[in-house]
């Protein structure tokens, strides 16, 4: 039964995602939340993987997620979950095309789904810094609650802010590498 | 034929890094450059096309190379393909990951990816906003989403519905409140909104005055 929905949740994450991989992340982040399959911590690890090994960050992020709910079956599961939608749609969108794109319809609809994507990866964004600064999730935070500051990952995290915006053509394994590498040391 | 298809694709998702634009030159140069199954234009077109659609838009270019050549089947493995050596990697990592997940220097080498996780979203965040908010009633979409989603008062599919629905309803408010002038809302909005680059305001909202006033013909 788990199979079925896994299936299912990840089949609506496809169907719901705009802009790519990242956006799956705020839907990945409500269904752990929903299910308990995995804590938001944990998602951050899959993400981190996800983002370092190849292949769309989007599947990656899927499969792990699926392998750490069901173990083989459910990485496959969830992968294929996924993908699905894409598979109908575009199929659909194939034959009829040509002049989707320029569609009126579907250009409004992308200019409410382009702000609305990102509000959602800003959202997810913003709850997984306070986890990691202040140990708690964006919405419980409180005044109280920032006292619990980490300065070590503060700091950490401007100064890698910066380098990121510095060297902005470098690849983000690099980053990601250079992290591990420092949270050996620092943590 | 098939398997040529689902063992390009495999490539293509083998040797990419990192999703979105930066899977484009991979893209060209496997099925452009080598195999010649499309030209150059088309595969940015269709590239372009997948970034519209919902779901991986990997897969959704794929499907599109995959069914121009070998029809719904060749659609299909092509998605497959894209994402066969992402489950074959990332469970092998899984796996060995949590074998070693207690170990110290496993969880401290986390605690410094969680953090870079985390800086990596936002910047994503930050280098899309310029493209996603074009003016001020899609600031207030992202706003008010923002909120909604923070403290998840709806499912996350309910709000991206919710958005899309919004997005046609403003263009058609706008294309019935601004009869007067050629395009006088948009103008006022970027005006109101200096915080903007000029050139991209411009430029997007160009392309929507040029939609709206599509819709107005066809309707």
């Amino acid at each position: 039964m788990i199979y079925l929905q896994l299936f299912y949740e990840f089949f609506i994450t496809g169907l719901f995602m705009f802009g790519g991989g990242l956006a799956a992340i705020p839907f990945l982040q409500q269904m752990g939340e929903k299910t308990g399959w995995f804590t938001t911590t944990q998602l951050m690890d899959m993400i981190a993987v996800s983002e370092a090994t190849p292949g769309p960050i989007g599947v990656n992020m899927a499969t792990y997620a699926g392998y750490t709910v069901a173990g083989i079956p459910g990485g496959i599961i969830a992968t294929v979950g996924i993908i699905m939608p894409s598979i109908i749609i575009s199929l659909i969108i194939a034959r009829l095309l040509v002049k989707f794109k320029e569609n009126p319809l579907v250009q409004s609809a992308l200019y409410g789904l382009r702000p609305a994507s990102l509000g959602l990866i800003a959202a997810a964004g913003m709850t997984v810094l306070c986890l990691v600064l202040f140990g708690i999730e964006l919405r419980y935070m409180t005044e109280y609650h920032l006292f619990l500051l980490d300065i070590r990952t503060f700091i950490f995290a401007v100064v890698l802010f910066i380098v990121t915006n510095i060297y902005k053509k470098a690849h983000p394994v690099i980053f990601l590498a250079l992290s591990a590498f420092v949270g050996i040391f620092l943590f | 034929m098939y398997l040529k298809l689902l063992l390009s694709f495999s490539y293509i998702g083998a040797f990419t890094f990192g999703g979105g634009y930066s899977m484009l030159p991979m893209f060209q140069r496997v099925l452009v450059d080598k195999n010649k199954w499309l030209t150059e234009e088309e595969m940015t077109d269709l590239f372009s096309i997948g970034q519209c659609l919902p779901g991986i838009i990997a897969a959704n270019t794929a499907v599109f190379v995959g069914y121009k050549n070998k029809g719904i089947t060749g659609g299909a493995i092509a998605a497959f393909g894209v994402a066969l050596p992402s489950l074959i990697v990332i469970m092998l990592i899984a796996a060995f990951l949590s074998n070693f997940a207690d170990l110290p220097v496993v969880q401290s080498a986390f605690a410094g990816l969680r953090i870079c996780v985390c800086v990596l979203i936002l910047n994503a965040v930050f280098k899309l906003r310029k493209h996603s908010v074009v003016d001020l009633p899609a600031a207030l979409i992202f706003s008010v989403v923002f909120i909604l989603s923070v403290y998840m008062f709806l499912p996350v599919a309910a709000i991206v519905a919710i958005a899309g629905v919004c997005g046609v309803l403003i263009i058609f408010l706008r294309k019935k409140t601004g009869p007067k002038g050629e395009d006088p809302p948009d103008n006022s909005e970027v005006d109101s909104n200096p915080s903007d680059d000029n050139n991209t305001s411009d430029v997007n909202n160009g392309s929507d005055n040029n939609n709206t006033s599509d819709g107005g013909n066809a309707s």
